[in-house]
């Protein structure tokens, strides 16, 4: 194994910030100069994330061409926080990681940007649109280059403010304000998670730097490598939605679908997985922590999976696919160096096909005037010729068609989790048949069959700011997994201290296996659906158990209503009524007593000089009295 | 010599003029019994400081008349102010100082 030993930044390194800043002086930019920007902001836009992709793969480069010992590069910035205890010192990390993520990002990122240009053409708030975009981009880059938590911390903050940004992008949609207020609550919830890990590492460590935390964690006190894992999955099923802090992914669909794709490929959800790998040597310290990793990763990816075969609207069927898939993941980065490669693997070949499905999912909603019912779709093969054959790229990259890129990243996960345990590698087996289900069904409803168009829609294929992303990703997720194969394992150990297996392209006996399940998936999908079959207008009333729990989000919200959200509800209802009551009972009648004694005070002012000249007199007197009766006294 | 005497004396002045103040409506007379209470003070200064052998209360009793006759320049406009215009020296008819 290389020992991880980071070197100081020379060269090219050293601008390694231009990542970050580029893309957030773009979006400052648009921000500030207003309408100036409206007919061309986009393209200044585009031009940012472009030229941090170029940053990111100059940088890649000199790391493929440098020794694998000197891959780590740090680049300090400036000194952050100086206190008596503590000095945090910002700076990035380029290392085999954070630049794998960092290509992703402004790629993949990159080619949304490009694709939104055609997708907001109308909307007349694209310039804010694409200043959002970019401050996101900013905010995932700094994020996943960050060389310490604290400033990991600010990148994850900045994400979780642009998705709220973004999601709620359409505020005159009380449902998307509603979906942004959402994400962004079960984000805080999260977020607390990763607060309390920080704080727990300030004071344990004292410093928040990847490197001490790396090099302190085996020699910790394993009750507090515990607590501080916990604390960091709570922080990434929090950002990852993963259970039980799932339920905003789905909203989030009321986004434009350039966010979804954003927030589902390249950025936001791959946070917490990234999270986890990072952490790698806290959770080889907490074997607890990482079984619960193992566990979430699990229940998510059937839980998501479930969700995704009973919906109808097209980006929901997506987005519990997504959730499925980072459940692999989060199942990956759980079962130890055996699996951190894979779970990055996983990621990247996903950011490919999830994007490319979720611009193509754009594409055909552009076409049928923005309805996303796809029991309103079929028959949109012939045309949209484009989308169709991208989205089909993707559709067999995700359910692991051999060769396609979700082919080699899935398999290893399955047969890694079947290493770890066998129940846990037969649910992630079902996963993938239950995968397998609802994309078919997506196909088979959305591009063959019959054309149950809406009256007045007219299908037509998109512009070629719109395809040729779609095309690049399609590309992406055909070879993506051959391409990097043989070579992540390899790449990757260094930063992750991963155990590489070997790997070959003929199937093992699990790939079979993973194989014919499957194939029983598409199956039973093309029995239901395929062919000639009626697709009814609505969703054909159910009392089937699955079928309910699957419309319902498992009841997600439900469980958050009854257990979150009530009772902080019927809490403040009874501050409400305590303040009224008690607090503004005591200062009102404070008030009242007050204003009672002055108005009878009020009347011995009567005017007569007399009846003052008696009171003062009186007095007198009195005073008079007093003295006497102390000088008797 | 015992200030007895004088104290008595300036005792029934002063309550006197604190009655006339209080009983009187007349304005002018008032004023008067104002004065008469004044003096009933100064007479007691002016017969403790004789007994005592010091001079700080015949010259605070100088204080004393300057600050009458001030108050008596005001006062007396003031009562002259409001004869023209109410026909009247009334104090109980001058009540309009009140909430």
């Amino acid at each position: 194994m290389i020992t991880l030993t980071t070197v100081a930044a020379t060269g090219l390194f050293s601008y390694s910030w231009l990542m970050i800043a580029l893309p957030a002086l773009a979006a400052a930019i648009l921000l500030v100069f207003g309408r100036i920007l409206d007919a061309s902001g986009h393209w200044l836009a585009v031009a940012a994330v472009a030229a941090s992709f170029v940053v990111a793969l100059v940088l890649f480069i000199q790391l493929l061409g440098a020794d694998p010992e000197a891959r780590s590069v740090a680049v300090p910035l400036y000194e952050w926080i100086h206190t008596p205890s503590w000095t945090i010192a910002a700076g990035l990390q380029i290392d085999q990681l954070s630049i794998l993520f960092a290509l992703l990002i402004t790629g993949v990122g990159g080619v949304i940007h490009v694709y939104s240009v055609g997708y907001m053409a109308h909307d007349e708030r694209r310039r804010r649109f694409f200043a959002y975009l970019n401050l996101f981009i900013a905010a995932m880059l700094t994020l996943v280059l960050a060389d310490n938590y604290l400033v990991l911390f600010v990148g994850w903050e900045g994400v979780g403010l642009a998705s709220y940004l973004l999601i709620g992008f359409w505020q005159h949609k009380p449902s998307a304000a509603a979906a942004a207020k959402k994400a962004f609550v079960m984000n805080r919830v999260g977020d607390l998670g990763m607060t309390f890990a920080v704080m727990a590492m300030l004071a344990l460590f004292g410093s928040s730097a990847f490197a001490d935390v790396n090099a302190g964690a085996a020699k910790l006190d394993p009750f507090w490598a515990t607590a501080i894992g916990l604390f960091l999955l709570l922080g990434a099923c929090g950002k990852s939605a993963q259970v039980p802090l799932q339920a905003w992914l789905l909203d989030a669909m009321e986004g434009p679908t350039p966010v979804s794709a954003l927030i589902h490929a390249a950025t936001m959800v791959t946070a917490g997985v990234y999270l986890v790998v990072r952490s790698h040597a806290i959770f080889e310290a907490a074997p607890i922590a990482a079984t619960a990793v193992v566990i979430v990763g699990t229940v998510t990816l059937l839980v998501g999976a479930w969700i995704g075969t009973s919906k109808d609207d097209i980006k929901k069927v997506l987005a519990g696919s997504t959730m499925s898939q980072i459940g692999y993941m989060m199942l990956a980065a759980g079962i130890g160096p055996a699996g951190y490669a894979f779970a990055i693997f996983h990621l990247l070949t996903h950011g490919f096909f999830k994007a490319n499905m979720f611009l193509g999912a754009g594409s055909v909603m552009h076409a049928m005037d923005d309805d996303v019912n796809m029991r309103n779709y079929g028959a949109l093969a012939k045309v949209m010729r484009v989308t169709f054959l991208t989205f089909a790229a993707g559709y067999l990259a995700i359910i692991g068609f051999p060769g396609f890129a979700g082919y080699f990243s899935k398999d290893h996960i399955i047969e890694a989790a079947f290493d770890l345990n066998v129940w846990v590698g037969l649910c992630a087996l079902i996963g993938a048949g239950i995968t397998a289900f609802y994309m078919t069904r997506l196909m088979l409803m959305t591009f063959f069959g019959e054309k149950r168009w809406q009256p007045g829609v007219h299908p037509h294929e998109s512009p070629w700011v719109m395809t040729v992303p779609l095309i690049i990703l399609a590309f992406f997720s055909v070879i993506g997994g051959v391409l990097m194969n043989f070579w992540i394992q390899d790449w990757l150990e260094p930063a992750t201290g991963a155990h590489v297996h070997e790997v070959s392209l003929v199937p093992s006996l699990i790939g079979w296996a993973t194989l014919a399940v499957v194939a029983a998936g598409i199956a039973i999908a093309w029995f239901v659906f395929g062919g000639t079959k009626k697709i009814p207008a609505t969703a054909p009333a159910s009392r089937n158990f699955f079928t309910v729990m699957g419309r319902n989000d498992l009841f997600g919200d439900a469980v958050n209503d009854t257990l979150v959200v009530a009772p902080t509800m019927a809490a403040s209802r009874g501050l409400v009524a305590a303040d009224r009551t008690l607090w503004d009972g005591a200062a009102n009648g404070l008030g009242v007593l007050t204003s009672g004694v002055s108005d009878r005070l009020r009347r011995l002012q009567n005017g007569q000089v007399r009846s003052y000249a008696l009171t003062m007199t009186a007095g007198v007197v009195l005073v008079g009295l007093v003295v006497v009766l102390v000088q008797l006294g | 010599m015992s200030p007895d005497n004088y104290v008595y004396l300036a005792a029934i002045l002063f309550t006197i003029g604190a009655i006339g103040v209080m009983v009187r409506r007349n304005a002018l007379v008032a004023f008067m019994s104002v004065e008469l209470m004044l003096n009933a003070a100064n007479l007691v200064m002016v017969a403790f400081a004789l007994a005592r052998g010091g001079l700080d209360g015949q010259v605070a009793t100088f204080f004393v008349m300057v600050v009458a006759a001030a108050e008596v320049v005001v006062g007396l406009s003031i009562i002259i102010v409001i004869y023209r215009t109410r026909r009247s020296t009334s104090m109980d008819a001058a009540s309009l100082l009140k909430l």
